[in-house]
């Protein structure tokens, strides 16, 4: 097929500027992205890494479509996002489970919002929710989970929509450091068994490295933007914990904290100031 | 903090010690006439009353239409409050105009319109339902209407990255988070429910216990007056019992659903 050599990247950002609009007078507005570009091909995954309070969330509620921009375009499998990106399944850093709904009806909720019956629907939850190995805890609440459960029940959530890409903020860093890297392995597996595009953002520099095809660093807020790319050319199938010995890795993580240290000095001068 | 106990001991043995020492106190008191008779009833006169209504069932058709219009006004009320509740909630434009209107009606001492009621409505059910009406609804609307604005954003983005259309998101986001306010302003509604039944009663009825009261206080029949308070009271304690049953049932996906105590 001649056409596939043309697949246009799957998610574009280019020129992004993200204003709020401040109550009071037009001075107190908050530019979190300026001039914002940023390109992700299909089955890749990209992780952006950047002080706190530098727009992440920003750009990836952008790409998501829940925020729209003030200037600049983003583009979506070469068409223009208008409203919300319904290519993209989005993995919240806060709890976003449905409180009254149990595990399987919190992964099925998605199917059954499609219209696909209710069993039908449930019986696709139930194997989403063994793949990511809750399979004995479908009719728990969320209260009732652990955090990495509700994690585990979240992914699930997301995937079981078979999005062609996959925004995550910081999915892992409410977790203790065990969970989290098993969290990390199982969703570099599930990655690989249908490589979507991930656009994965996080203030953890080991996490992104040991996760990405490439990693992006922004600038310190406000009016951030990417300032540095590195890309990741570490083998895979990886182990998140084992990685971090490779030399090469090594020498990444230096190469990219170089960068990404100004910022955070940047960022903790804005504060203190 | 003290260490809470393995298991609480049970608490009704003593609860009812308690009212049966308020019980004989008040008969003591009003038997060696500390307390006139005349004014304070005798509590077995007032016992035997409640008895008498039982055993021949005279008070079932008053008792029966209070409770209809009890249950009715709670009824309507409470699905009138949800869905102003959720309107407003919802729609900021329209809340903003009929701010000031809900505030002026919430404040107004709707008591005093019961005999309007009666004079719209006739001295049937319905002039005690609406009364009653009015005095559920403005409980669960604004504990609806402050909770729709305090729904979890995080939870609406994901249902909507999840596909939700905006009827989806109501059915499915703020109606669920909804029912948590509506049950904790259920509880004060049965009561108002009540309120609003036997003063609509009581200001012009045939029928009902407000009636059954208002004809004793015309005789000075002061037991009888609080046997009826005392059959209103036992009436709203039940239903407030299934106000709690149904929470229980609906509710079961809150943590410690059962271990709430005492309710405002």
């Amino acid at each position: 097929m001649p056409a596939a050599q043309q697949i246009p990247p799957a998610l574009v950002l280019d020129q992004v500027t993200c204003t709020f609009r401040a109550r009071g007078s037009a001075r107190d507005d908050y530019t979190a992205v300026r001039g914002a570009s940023l390109s992700v091909q299909d089955a890749e995954f990209v992780s952006l890494v950047g002080p706190t309070g530098c727009g992440k969330s920003t750009l990836l509620n952008l790409a998501a479509g829940l925020q729209a921009p003030t200037q600049g375009t983003v583009t979506v499998f070469g068409a223009p996002l208008r409203g919300l990106n319904a290519q993209a399944g989005y993995l919240f850093q806060a709890d976003a489970l449905f409180p009254w709904r149990t595990a399987l009806d919190n992964v099925a909720i998605g199917l059954e919002l499609r219209g696909v019956g209710k069993s039908a629907a449930r019986e696709r939850a139930q194997d989403w929710l063994r793949r990511v190995g809750l399979g004995s805890h479908a009719a728990k609440y969320p209260h009732e989970m652990s955090g990495g459960m509700r994690k585990r029940a979240a992914l699930a959530q997301t995937l079981i929509l078979e999005p062609r890409m996959l925004l995550m903020d910081e999915p892992f860093s409410a977790l203790d450091v065990q969970t989290r890297q098993l969290m990390e392995n199982e969703l570099l597996n599930l990655w690989a068994q249908d490589r979507r595009c991930v656009l994965f953002v996080t203030h953890d520099l080991e996490e992104a490295i040991a996760l990405s095809d490439r990693v992006v660093v922004l600038s310190a807020g406000p009016a951030s933007r990417p300032i540095a790319e590195y890309v990741v050319d570490l083998p895979r199938p990886r182990d998140v914990q084992e990685i971090t010995m490779h030399p090469h890795f090594v020498e990444l993580h230096r190469a990219i904290w170089r960068a990404l240290k100004q910022e955070v000095m940047k960022a903790h001068e804005a504060v203190d100031a | 903090m003290p260490e809470a106990p393995l298991r609480e001991r049970p608490m009704w043995p003593w609860q009812v010690l308690l009212l049966l020492a308020l019980f004989g106190a008040w008969h003591v008191l009003t038997r060696i006439e500390i307390l006139p008779p005349f004014f304070f009833g005798e509590p077995v006169q007032v016992l035997a009353r409640i008895w008498d209504w039982f055993a021949t069932g005279k008070i079932f058709p008053h008792l029966g239409v209070t409770l209809l219009e009890t249950v009715l006004a709670f009824a309507i009320g409470t699905s009138l409050g949800l869905a102003m509740g959720l309107w407003l909630g919802l729609s900021p434009r329209a809340a903003r105009l009929l701010d000031p209107y809900v505030t002026a009606f919430n404040s107004m001492p709707r008591v005093i319109l019961a005999p309007i009621f009666a004079v719209w409505f006739g001295l049937g059910i319905w002039s005690k339902v609406l009364l009653g009406v009015t005095l559920v609804f403005f409980i669960v609307f604004f504990s609806v209407y402050h909770g729709v604005r305090e729904v979890s954003p995080v939870l609406l983005n994901n249902a909507r990255m999840l596909g939700a259309t905006r009827t989806q998101l109501l059915r499915h986001v703020y109606l669920p988070s909804a029912t948590g306010w509506v049950f904790a302003s259920l509880h004060t509604s049965v009561g108002m429910a009540f309120v609003g039944a036997v003063v609509g009663e009581y200001l012009g009825s045939a029928r009902g216990v407000g009636y059954l009261i208002l004809q004793a206080e015309g005789v000075f029949d002061v037991n009888t007056v609080f046997a009826g308070v005392i059959v209103l009271t036992l009436a709203a304690l039940s239903l407030d019992r299934l106000v709690t049953l149904a929470e229980r049932r609906l509710m079961n996906w809150r943590p410690n659903a059962q271990e709430q105590g005492i309710r405002s």
